[in-house]
């Protein structure tokens, strides 16, 4: 066998610490953020800090959650995902069972579902986007981060592959035990396709954890800042002239500690479902490659 | 459905019009809610593509703004800065695109000959993490390791002898940092459809390479690239609609005024000149210039796609 000759032994040992270094290396900015954010002012701001703490303690935290700001923003984080995943999800369902039909079944089929692909391929872009919210009075609304992307056409397609890859009888029995289409999608087709619908809705609770862009646009007062916005004005701009504080928290703003925490909390949240999501995406990556 | 179509087929066809209409209106229904959404969310902006042929002025609105034609198209060519920043954006667009169809498809070759299962597994772990981390949250941790001033890359540097490199405050340092920790994002992820391909390999081919005694080397070349040729055209093909898009959200996360010279790029321009100095005519025309280039490269690539790897999408 090819693996006993002594070439590919050396290889296989060259490979497994290659794909190690190159796998932790995935890892390390992460563990260094965490380190960083539980050691004590001075040795962090000395860059002393590797990755374990020096002089551990957990001030940065304190500091962080002691910031109106920073809870605030995360209220709002919570708030949108929430909407954002539930009203999306409902969406993705009523809007791919149809489209998973047959031409010859549902009349308009193809029409619809040009419609709504159009839609990934073209874009008024930024600035039309941004007067619309504006005439709609949705600025400084929660509204304003959840509806505009409410709809993913690409969750959408995945989820119609899905459907399409259910057993027709199924539709059929529903049918004949007088079932209407609400009761087929809700008794059959929703229970079958848990995995799925479990994947999309991680999907789209990471996406809009993260989303910060439109936060930052479309929203004037820091006070309805989703989290994401808030990290990237403090951390990346670095830009507090948005946040009224008094001289000593801006001292502990810029502090390199909190600063850390800060991230850490940004991305925690991901960290917690990564788990579950990998277990799932893989899977549900190739759900919308069944066709037919 | 097929016995359904059967039985329908003996009555006349009006009667499975109206058949048709009862068991379908629920499915009309169900796709309300979406349909308007795109309208009003999609559709709606799209035509507020006009401004890109007006003078818009906020306060007069669209019926009251004054129309120009085309000359904020001829604007697109003369202004100073858009052939850099367009420019700007093929270079690292493209060099993201080769690097991040090679790195993964090597990585996913090396990881095939993996074979402890469970080393294989905490690998992939780690490296589909930072996928799923956004970019304000490793902009933050760029930002730190990066840092001029003691930044653990920057250590490293030292330790090997070198002088400290400003990474994101010099042009070609700045392009080059986020083209790898671009790579560095996205390859782990990236190896996913590459894996899935390789294990739908028939394994017989190897071991009648074996038999003939191919090494592993030689099976890697006669067997497994090309099982994974398909896959590799589908991807490269598909990123070709990305070749304007040189990543908003890492660049804006990324860059500063020391750098717009090489690493301003169509997004972030489109968003400094629109949102910040309020050109919003000007802003949407470069973004409608993209907006069309895009979309014809995207109809185009997916053409190929299914031409050369019969690939579709839906």
């Amino acid at each position: 066998m090819y693996y006993k000759t002594k070439g590919y032994k050396i290889f296989s040992a060259v490979n497994y610490t290659f794909i190690g270094v190159l796998s932790i290396l995935c890892i390390l900015p992460i563990l260094h953020i965490l380190a960083v954010s539980f050691s004590s002012m001075a040795p962090a701001s000395a860059n002393l800090v590797g990755f374990w703490p020096i002089g551990f303690t957990t001030d940065a935290y304190v500091k962080t959650f002691g910031n109106s700001n920073f809870i605030n923003s995360l209220i709002v984080s919570l708030e949108r995902t929430v909407l954002a995943t539930v009203i999306g999800m409902a969406l993705v369902l009523i809007t791919a069972y149809p489209l998973a039909k047959e031409d010859s079944a549902f009349r308009g089929r193809s029409i619809y579902t040009w419609f709504l692909v159009f839609t990934i391929l073209f874009s008024g872009g930024l600035i039309p986007s941004y007067i619309l919210v504006q005439k709609l009075g949705l600025m400084d609304t929660i509204w304003a981060l959840v509806l505009p992307g409410a709809l993913s056409v690409w969750n959408v397609i995945l989820m119609m592959n899905f459907f399409r890859g259910l057993p027709k009888e199924l539709e059929e029995a529903a049918y004949l035990d007088g079932a209407g289409q609400f009761k087929t999608l809700i008794l059959v087709y929703i229970p079958l396709s848990l995995p799925s619908i479990a994947t999309l809705s991680l999907f789209t609770m990471v996406y809009h954890w993260n989303a910060w862009f439109d936060g930052m646009i479309y929203m004037s007062d820091i006070k309805n800042y989703p989290l994401a916005s808030l990290l990237q004005t403090i951390i990346v701009q670095q830009d507090f002239s948005k946040i009224n504080v008094d001289a000593s928290m801006l001292e502990n703003v810029s502090q390199r500690t909190v600063r850390a925490a800060q991230i850490f909390i940004g991305a925690l949240p991901i960290l917690m479902v990564y788990p579950f999501l990998q277990r799932f995406f893989v899977k549900g990556l190739v759900l919308g490659a069944v066709k037919e | 459905m097929k016995d359904l179509t059967l039985n329908t087929q003996k009555k006349t066809s009006t009667d499975k019009k109206r058949w048709n209409m009862k068991r379908n209106w629920p499915l009309h229904m169900m796709l309300v809610p979406a349909v308007l959404l795109a309208i009003i969310f999609q559709y709606v902006p799209m035509a507020g593509i006009v401004i890109a042929f007006q003078d818009f002025k906020p306060w007069l609105g669209f019926t009251g703004s004054k129309w120009v034609g085309w000359d904020n198209f001829r604007y697109l060519f003369l202004y100073p800065d858009v052939g850099q920043v367009i420019w700007n954006t093929l270079v690292i667009a493209v060099f993201k695109i080769i690097a991040g169809l090679i790195a993964p498809l090597s990585f996913a070759v090396l990881l095939n000959e993996i074979r402890w299962a469970g080393f294989k597994r905490v690998s992939q772990t780690l490296v589909y993490l930072p996928h799923f981390m956004s970019w304000v949250i490793l902009g933050g941790i760029l930002l730190d390791i990066l840092s001029p001033q003691g930044g653990m890359v920057n250590k490293l540097v030292i330790a090997l002898g070198g002088e400290p490199i400003f990474f994101l405050g010099d042009g070609t340092w700045f392009r080059i940092t986020i083209i790898v920790s671009d790579v560095w994002k996205e390859f782990g992820f990236g190896t996913i459809v590459f894996l899935a391909s390789l294990s739908g390999i028939n394994p017989a081919l190897y071991e009648a390479a074996e038999v003939d005694g191919a090494n592993r080397w030689k099976q890697t070349v006669h067997i497994t690239l090309p099982a994974l040729l398909p896959i590799t055209i589908v991807v490269l093909t598909l990123s070709l609609g990305n070749i304007l898009n040189a990543g908003f959200d890492q660049v804006f996360n990324l860059y500063n005024p020391l750098v717009y010279d090489k690493g301003d790029i169509i997004d972030t321009f489109v968003y400094r000149l629109g949102i910040l100095n309020g050109k919003m005519s000007f802003a949407t025309t470069v973004g409608l210039f993209k907006s069309v280039v895009a979309t014809i490269l995207i109809v185009v690539s997916y053409r190929l796609a299914d031409k050369f790897a019969n690939y579709r999408v839906f």
